[in-house]
């Protein structure tokens, strides 16, 4: 196996692992581990660690009483799994328990609780979810989706190197569309996919969620932050889905990456964060800034 | 400069935000290796989208918590005020703004109880990334993903090479170097960040060299 891996392509990705015949998170703790200057173990055993934050911080948001700073959010992670207890729910195991655990991690990040930036804190619950309820669906093992963040993170690496992973740059496209792309990939992986799949996944994913502007009311990561990790690891999951299927996007995913940078340079920077914009301006937004910071929004 | 997969999964930080929360933290910690000592008074000045939205996003606690000398995912963070008053931190913040800075900028200025002081200031980038932009008012460029040297010297031949040399003898590979100069002649810094681990005998060695005045080692944070 090579140890030289350019994270400037996905297509680059697909095809080294496609020749290697391994999986890409293979390829992907060599070469880091040789950048890095560290052993492999060492390097998995750091990705590990970051996998068990995220399931704690899936655990401890979904404990009742969680609640912002600001008071704007919590609670909604509880409201699902009541609905899941009771059986008052529209879609089926996995979907639900993945959206769940998305409200848990976001809910849990807006209370200044302890989560792992995945690409961002804003769109931290999406990978976790994704990972964390497919391990629980099929039992699979732990190594698996731990390797599984490997391939999210050289997803991620080419998003951040081609366009950007931040809502000020390019809007929440950046942050939950290239979290949802980082998760479709490490589900296809999970799921045995081949490495090809990932380019489908990777675009569909983005390209669902192409134009997503960052409008965060009051300025917080909380509304509509929150709800959009829950949509973000359903993008993924539809994502994955079609790519599992054989479904591929005609647009690849490199060209997908760049038409997310373009938009999010068209956007003007009332949509990107900067809570002038979108959900920010609406005036019940500036009636939660007041209730939460005792003056109108100057 | 190569990002590598803890950039993009990771950091492990206390919410709510990466850029507004962890990334002000790591200036804090960055803030507090300079000094080299433990702070008595911060006063910190806040810019762009950090003066606009710190009170909601913990802002403050961060970077105090990290002039405190807690990382980012240490779940004290939230309590950083109080915990500053307990260890005799006086801290003032303020909202003002600063020429050419990236957005969600800080600039962080600590005193020691010998009166020694520092100002530092840094941008948070996205991710919980940062960028040290100036040391008491001399640009720099420092991400604190790598060991960085920051030498202090003065504009005479030889020194850039005298020093990279001091590196190349002890195995240091190099992957990214910085120069800035007040005049000719004048006072110079270079910043120097380092793959690896380098051991903390060469930036003694680097602050022995000819025309270097003082050289400081940070640690990744």
């Amino acid at each position: 196996m090579p140890e030289t891996l350019s994270y400037r392509s996905i297509a680059g990705l697909v095809e080294a692992a496609e020749a290697a015949g391994v999986r890409l998170s293979a390829l992907v703790l060599r070469q880091q581990a040789a950048q890095l200057e560290q052993d492999e173990a060492a390097l998995y055993e750091t990705m590990r660690q970051q996998y068990a934050v995220m399931a704690e911080a899936v655990a401890a948001g979904c404990a009742p009483g969680v609640r912002s700073a600001s008071g704007l959010s919590g609670g909604d992670a509880c409201r699902m799994l009541e609905a899941q207890r009771s059986g008052a729910i529209l879609c089926g195991g996995l979907f639900t328990d993945a959206i769940a655990k998305a409200l848990a991690v976001s809910e849990w990040n807006a209370a200044m609780g302890r989560i792992v930036a995945a690409p961002t804190a804003g769109s931290c619950g999406i990978l976790p979810a994704a990972l964390l309820a497919v391990q629980a669906a099929r039992g699979l093992p732990e190594r698996d989706c731990v390797m599984a963040l490997f391939t999210a993170a050289a997803v991620g690496m080419v998003i951040a190197d081609r366009a950007c992973i931040a809502g000020a740059e390019g809007g929440c496209q950046a942050e939950c569309g290239s979290a949802s792309a980082m998760a479709a990939a490490a589900l296809v992986e999970v799921c045995g996919g081949r490495p090809a799949m990932l380019d489908a996944a990777v675009s569909i994913a983005l390209a669902n969620q192409l134009g997503l502007v960052c409008d965060p009311v009051a300025g917080l990561v909380e509304i509509p932050c929150i709800h959009r990790n829950a949509a973000g690891v359903a993008h993924a999951l539809t994502a994955a889905q079609l790519a599992l299927a054989g479904v591929r996007s005609p647009i690849p995913a490199d060209e997908t990456i760049l038409a997310m940078k373009r938009v999010g340079d068209a956007l003007p920077p009332a949509l990107k964060e900067t809570a002038e914009g979108g959900l920010a301006a609406t005036p019940t937004a500036r009636r939660l800034y007041e209730q939460v910071f005792g003056k109108p929004r100057g | 400069m190569a990002m590598n997969v803890f950039d993009i999964v990771g950091p492990v930080m206390v919410g709510p935000s990466s850029s507004h929360t962890a990334g002000a933290a790591r200036i804090g910690l960055v803030a507090r290796a300079l000094l080299g000592g433990e702070p008595v008074k911060a006063d910190i000045l806040l810019h762009g989208s950090f003066a606009k939205t710190w009170r909601g996003h913990g802002t403050d606690k961060a970077l105090v918590a990290g002039i405190l000398g807690l990382a980012p995912q240490d779940e004290r963070l939230r309590e950083s005020l109080t915990l500053a008053e307990a260890v005799g931190l006086a801290v003032t913040l303020r909202e003002g703004e600063l020429e050419n800075a990236h957005p969600n900028t800080a600039l962080v200025t600590l005193t020691d109880a010998d009166g020694r002081t520092v100002s530092v200031q840094g941008a948070s980038v996205g991710g919980g990334n940062i960028l040290i932009t100036r040391v008491n008012g001399m640009e720099v460029a420092v991400t604190g993903q790598y060991t960085a040297l920051i030498v202090l010297h003065r504009d005479a031949p030889g020194t850039i090479a005298a020093v990279t040399e001091e590196l190349g003898a002890h195995g240091v590979n190099i992957c990214s170097f910085r120069l800035s100069r007040s005049e000719k002649g004048g006072a110079a810094v270079m910043t120097i960040e380092m793959d690896g681990s380098p051991e903390a005998s060469l930036n003694d060695r680097v602050a022995g060299l000819p025309n270097v005045v003082s050289s400081t080692m940070l640690r990744p944070v």
